[in-house]
């Protein structure tokens, strides 16, 4: 398929379609609305359906139904929706069903703005509801990016039974890029017999979430556990950027990435050692990456456009805090590549 | 010996957690014969809500989920979407659907979901101990009104069958109560039409049931009956609110 140029909120509707999924719930919210609207005409052509739900947790809930009914099923939103959605991600969670959730993240706390932000990475990567669980986050950096990571979620999702969230800043929703769409599942999945379709002539399904003794519900959390230890292992996924001979190492994702690696062309061309590691998943966190350059980095530069939710995440992989250095814009500022050259150097000195 | 009655296999043989006197064994036994009687207990999904009948998953020998208090409609929204020839049912108490879920009932309804909700009104919170509901009786006592509903602080009850039936999406709405054998009788058909309205795919259908607590109004049960004939009754009017199906449409 030749490519064509799409804004990245619509890409990701069609790769949903591509990817088999004939459901979404949603609720307008700014800046991701070209989503639900694109949905809204698309999918009843492939005969799939379309809801808009009179608010962010009635839509998470039709998730929870459609999931729990067999379906793939996505919804999506832009931070403050997604702070109203995390019950029903908790439920779906809990459940064992999955689901696929775009957040297209602005700037907060609050209402904030509705300029592009990084702020909900503690939110969505250390959970926003309740209890014990993690959800796959999938952090895509193009518009190419997120049409592969989308259709990529639904597999991972059907896989392992969890929710998984596209974290994307709302300027992956925004602008047009050249895409593709070539959806390869990744596995060969199951029937979902454990789906609500009516018991027929078989055995009742029951999709639950209450577990009244204490000793039966952490077993369910343990077993939540297992899978997670599995993907931990299994789904660690990251680029590695001008690492070779480097001696520092920015540690960015999402549309900050490709700034940094401007910086980084600006850097090398004055003779800095510096390259990226950038997570392509939040969670699971990749840990392999920093296990495999720690050695040779001396810092690792931390750049967000939050103030510093991915830090304590970077210690932890290179288990050393006072090699980090953070440098954030919040608040719905996009830093720019000078900044970040400024900041660099003042924490490489003279280093080269 | 001719077998002249058996418990509906649209039940499961679990022993009920519900208090002495409760009127949701009466209500599921209803609504489960009235799926075994039409041949639709193997099509059934139903959505139960948080509250007494929190389990009710368990004791419908058909599909269930467990929903998030109040959001059952909206999850019931979306297994019928995907289910569309399935019988999707929400069962849900006051405090689930007329408080923390006022939201996605109205908006189910007034989607026109193709779906049966079984509403229970017995005017107060069970499973967390007889707190004041949204359908609580203007001087009747709570845990969190322990001298009676205050209008002057706490507002007035909600009617919600009278609600509902402002909208154009429900097809069917009907309240009805347990307290007396004719009314259980009464009950049973309302739940058997809705049921069938819902197979024709013509709305949303609504059976508002009203009902008691004998625990936490501390009563007996006989008692319990009686306050709903004498109080609940008269202020929750029993009878059709809405019928797209009758002559003129209602």
């Amino acid at each position: 398929m030749a490519k064509v140029l799409m804004k990245g909120n619509e890409a990701i509707g069609k790769a949903a379609i591509e990817a088999g999924c004939r459901y979404f719930f949603g609720y307008p919210i700014t800046p991701q609305s070209e989503l639900p609207e694109y949905l809204s005409s698309e999918l009843p052509k492939v005969g799939g359906m379309f809801v808009q739900a009179e608010s962010e947790v009635s839509a998470i809930n039709m998730v929870y139904g459609a999931a729990a009914a067999g379906a793939r099923v996505l919804t999506s939103s832009s931070s403050p929706g997604i702070a109203l959605k995390q019950e029903g991600i908790g439920y779906i969670t809990n459940a064992s069903l999955p689901a696929v959730i775009v957040n297209m993240m602005r700037g907060g706390p609050g209402l904030g703005t509705i300029q592009p932000g990084q702020a909900d990475y503690h939110m969505t990567v250390k959970g926003g509801s309740n209890g014990d669980y993690q959800n796959i986050v999938v952090a895509p950096a193009s518009v190419q990016e997120a049409v592969d990571m989308v259709m990529e979620a639904f597999d991972l999702a059907d896989h392992y039974r969890v929710p998984v969230i596209v974290l994307a800043d709302g300027l992956i929703g925004q602008m047009m890029e050249p895409v593709e769409f070539h959806y390869v599942p990744k596995w060969d999945l199951p029937e979902k017999d454990w789906a609500l379709r009516g018991k027929g002539d078989g055995e009742k399904h029951m999709v639950e979430n209450l577990v009244m003794e204490a000793r039966e519900c952490e077993e369910w959390n343990l077993a939540h556990y297992r899978v997670y230890r599995k993907i931990e292992e299994q789904e660690q996924d990251w680029e590695e950027y001008k690492l070779e001979d480097a001696e520092y190492a920015f540690v960015a994702y999402g549309t900050v990435s490709r700034i940094v690696k401007s910086a980084i062309s600006q850097l090398r061309e004055e003779g800095y050692k510096i390259g990226l590691i950038r997570p392509k998943k939040l969670w699971p966190f990749p840990q392999k990456a920093f296990d495999r350059w720690d050695g040779q980095i001396k810092k690792y530069l931390d750049v967000e456009m939050s103030m510093g939710q991915m830090v304590q995440d970077v210690a932890y992989a290179c288990n050393d805090k006072h090699k980090i250095e953070f440098y954030g814009r919040t608040g719905g500022i996009v830093p720019g590549v000078e900044e970040i050259v400024v900041f660099a150097k003042k924490i490489m000195g003279g280093d080269k | 010996m001719a077998v002249v009655f058996e418990k509906t296999k649209a039940l499961t043989d679990l022993k009920m957690h519900y208090c002495p006197g409760c009127a949701h064994g009466i209500v599921h036994r209803l609504l489960a014969e009235c799926l075994e009687e039409s041949g639709d207990v193997k099509d059934a999904i139903v959505a139960v809500p948080v509250g007494c009948a929190v389990f009710a998953n368990k004791y419908f020998n058909f599909d269930g989920i467990q929903c998030a208090h109040g959001r059952a409609p909206a999850t019931a929204t979306g297994v019928k979407r995907v289910q569309k020839d399935k019988i999707v049912i929400t069962y849900q108490g006051d405090g689930d659907l007329a408080s923390i879920g006022t939201c996605e009932i109205v908006h189910a309804a007034a989607r026109g979901e193709k779906i049966t909700t079984i509403f229970i009104n017995n005017g107060i919170y069970g499973m967390t101990g007889g707190q004041m509901a949204p359908t609580t009786l203007p001087g009747m006592k709570a845990t969190t009104a322990k001298n009676g509903r205050d209008p002057a602080v706490n507002g007035f009850p909600l009617r919600v069958s009278e609600m509902l039936a402002t909208l154009d999406g429900p097809a069917y709405i009907e309240r009805v109560s347990v307290s007396t054998p004719a009314q259980v009788t009464q009950a049973k058909k309302a739940i058997q039409k809705a049921l069938e309205i819902q197979k024709k795919g013509l709305g949303f259908t609504f059976i508002e049931v009203v009902s008691s607590c004998p625990t936490n109004w501390g009563m007996t049960p006989v008692k319990a009956m009686e306050f709903v004939r004498e109080k609940m009754i008269p202020y929750y009017p029993l009878g059709v609110y809405k019928d797209i199906t009758a002559e003129g449409g209602k």
